[in-house]
C-alpha cells in the first residue's frame, strides 16, 4: 500500500500539485487519470522519488518515503519496478542484456540463474526468441512488454507503469492492460498506472484518482464512473459523442426504460 | 550569474558521484568498456593527426631556418619541442574534445531524454556515479597514454618527411632529438594531458547529463559541449604554462 497526503509541487512558481492525498491499494490496479498537463506523470514522479515534492508525506507499507536517507531509497527502490512511457530500454545492450541488468546489480546469482530468471519473466510476457535482439529492432508493444518484463525482473513490491498505451494501436493496448493486470494479481503487487486512454480505465479502473489541474477531484472505480455526476470527470471521460450516447443507454438501461437491442439502436440513430 | 549557477551544478555533479558502487563487478565492466570505448575508439584519429602534424612541422620549420650557420639538426629539435611542448597534449586533446566530448554529451543527453537514466534511478543506482565516473576515469587513463603516443608518432613523422624530402637525413635528425632534450618538458605535456582529460571528461558529461528537451536539445548541448570544452582547454592551457613554465 502506497499512501501519499498533501501532496504539493511547484515548478518556478506554478502550482502543479495542490494538496493532493490518496491511498493506493495492494494487489490493486490504481489509476492515475486527467487530461495532459494535469500532473499525472509529477503525481508519480513524486512517488518514486524522481522528484521531492515542496510539502506533503508519501508512506510505502507504513513507512515514510519522504523522511527516508539516500541509502533507505535506494533499498526501497530496489522493490520498486517501472514502465516509462517510451520504455527507457537500454539501446546499447540486448534484450537479455535490458532485463538481466537488475540482476547484475543487485544480484550474486550465477549466470546460469540469472539467465533463468531472464527466460522465465520473458515467457511471462509471451515473448520468445528475442534475447539477443535490440531495443531499436523491436515494435512498440513488445519494447512495452520487455520494459514490464524488465520491471518485475525482481519481484518488486510496487509497479509504475507511465502511459502505458502510448503509442500503440487498441488491440496491443489491451494486451498491454491486461497483462499489468494480471502480473499485479499474480504477485500482488501494488500497481500506479498513468492513463488517459478509457479503454485502461475501463479495462483496469480498481482504484481511480481523477486530477483536474493538479487537485483531486474524484476518487472511485470503474464502475462508479459511469454514474459519476462530476461535470469535469463527466467531461474528461465522455469527451466524445459517441461515448456519451454509450453512457446515456447505460443510464437508461440502468433505470429500465430500454429493454432490448432494438431501442439501443433507435437511440445511436 | 549563469555561469555561477552552471558552475555549482557541476561541482554538485562531480560531488554526487563519490558513493559506494551498488556491485563493483558491474562498474568495471563500465569503466573497461569506456576505456576501449574513448582508447581503442580514438586512436585512429591520434595517429593521423600526430604523423601529418610531426611531417608538416618538419618541414615548416626547415622553409623558415634559411641560414646556413644553423645546423640541420636544429629542425629535430624543434619539431621535438612543440610535438611534445603542444601539438600532442594540446591540439591532439582538442581534436580529442570533439570526437570524445560530443559523443558523451549525445549519449548522456539521449539516456537523459529517453528516461534510461530516470530507469537506473529508479533501480536504486546512483547515474552519476553510474554513467559518469567510468567515463572520467577512462579519460584520465587514456588520453595521456594516447598524449604519449602521439608524441612518438609525430616526432616519427617529422622523422620522415624530413628524410623523405631530402631536409636531413635520418643520423642528422636522430642527433637533434638527442641534443638539449629537457625531461621536464615531457612532465609538464603529462600534467597538461591529465587536465585537459579532466576538462574532455566532465564538461561533456554535464551538458548531457543535465539535457532537457528533444533531439534538437541534444544536439545544441552536444556543440555547447565541445566549444566549452576547446576554450577550457586553451584557458588551462595557458595558465599550465604560466605557472610551470615560468622561469
Amino acid at each position: 500500500m502506497i499512501e501519499f497526503k498533501n501532496i504539493k509541487k511547484n515548478f518556478d512558481g506554478k502550482v502543479v500539485l495542490d494538496d493532493v492525498s490518496h491511498v493506493m491499494e495492494t494487489g490493486k490496479a490504481n489509476l492515475i487519470i486527467g487530461q495532459s498537463g494535469s500532473g499525472k506523470t509529477v503525481l508519480q514522479k513524486c512517488l518514486v522519488g524522481l522528484f521531492e515534492p515542496n510539502a506533503g508525506e508519501i508512506i510505502y507499507d507504513g513507512v515514510s518515503f519522504t523522511t527516508m536517507n539516500v541509502d533507505e531509497r535506494k533499498e526501497l527502490r530496489q522493490q520498486i519496478g517501472m514502465l516509462f512511457q517510451g520504455s527507457a530500454l537500454f539501446d546499447s545492450m540486448t534484450v537479455e542484456q535490458n532485463i538481466m541488468f537488475p540482476l547484475d546489480m543487485f544480484t550474486t546469482k550465477h549466470f546460469s540463474e540469472k539467465l533463468k530468471r531472464v527466460n522465465e519473466v520473458l515467457d511471462r510476457v509471451n515473448l520468445d526468441g528475442i534475447n539477443k535482439k535490440y531495443p531499436a529492432e523491436l515494435s512498440g508493444g513488445m519494447k512495452k512488454r520487455v520494459g514490464i518484463a524488465r520491471a518485475i525482473v525482481l519481484n518488486p513490491k510496487y509497479l509504475f507503469c507511465d502511459e502505458p498505451n502510448s503509442g500503440l494501436d487498441p488491440q496491443t493496448s489491451m494486451v498491454i492492460d491486461k497483462l499489468i493486470l494480471d502480473i499485479t494479481r499474480e504477485f500482488n503487487m501494488t500497481a500506479v498506472i498513468n492513463t488517459h486512454d478509457m479503454n485502461s480505465v475501463m479495462e483496469m479502473g480498481e482504484n481511480i484518482i481523477y486530477l483536474f489541474e493538479g487537485k483531486k477531484e474524484w476518487t472511485g472505480n470503474k464502475k462508479d464512473i459511469i454514474f459519476s455526476k462530476n461535470e469535469r470527470l463527466n467531461g474528461f471521460i465522455f469527451a466524445s459523442e459517441f461515448l456519451q450516447d454509450a453512457k446515456d443507454m447505460r443510464m437508461l438501461e440502468a433505470k429500465g426504460k430500454i429493454s432490448n437491442d432494438r431501442d439501443m439502436d433507435e437511440l445511436l440513430k | 550569474m549563469l555561469f555561477f549557477n552552471h558552475f555549482g551544478r557541476y561541482l554538485l555533479m562531480l560531488k554526487g558521484m563519490f558513493t559506494k558502487p551498488e556491485n563493483m563487478r558491474v562498474y568495471w565492466k563500465e569503466f573497461m568498456h569506456q576505456c576501449v570505448e574513448i582508447g581503442i575508439g580514438s586512436m585512429g584519429i591520434v595517429i593521423i593527426i600526430s604523423v601529418f602534424m610531426g611531417a608538416v612541422s618538419a618541414v615548416q620549420t626547415s622553409y623558415q631556418l634559411v641560414s646556413p650557420l644553423i645546423p640541420a639538426s636544429t629542425i629535430a629539435q624543434i619539431v621535438r619541442d612543440t610535438v611534445i611542448l603542444e601539438f600532442a597534449p594540446t591540439v591532439v586533446c582538442i581534436v580529442l574534445a570533439g570526437v570524445i566530448g560530443s559523443k558523451i554529451a549525445s549519449e548522456l543527453g539521449n539516456m537523459r531524454v529517453s528516461e534510461q537514466i530516470d530507469a537506473l534511478e529508479i533501480m536504486g543506482i546512483n547515474t552519476k556515479a553510474f554513467l559518469i565516473l567510468p567515463k572520467i576515469l577512462a579519460c584520465l587513463l587514456t588520453i595521456p597514454m594516447l598524449v604519449v603516443l602521439s608524441m612518438v608518432l609525430g616526432i616519427l613523422g617529422g622523422r620522415l618527411a624530413g628524410t623523405a624530402t631530402g631536409i636531413l637525413s635520418t643520423d642528422t635528425y636522430d642527433m637533434g632529438l638527442l641534443l638539449n632534450f629537457v625531461p621536464y618538458n615531457v612532465f609538464f605535456a603529462l600534467v597538461k594531458a591529465y587536465t585537459f582529460a579532466f576538462i574532455i571528461s566532465t564538461i561533456p558529461s554535464y551538458y548531457g547529463y543535465y539535457v532537457k528537451g528533444g533531439a534538437l536539445e541534444i544536439g545544441r548541448s552536444s556543440t555547447k559541449s565541445v566549444v566549452v570544452s576547446c576554450v577550457m582547454i586553451l584557458f588551462a592551457d595557458y595558465i599550465l604554462a604560466a605557472i610551470l613554465l615560468d622561469k
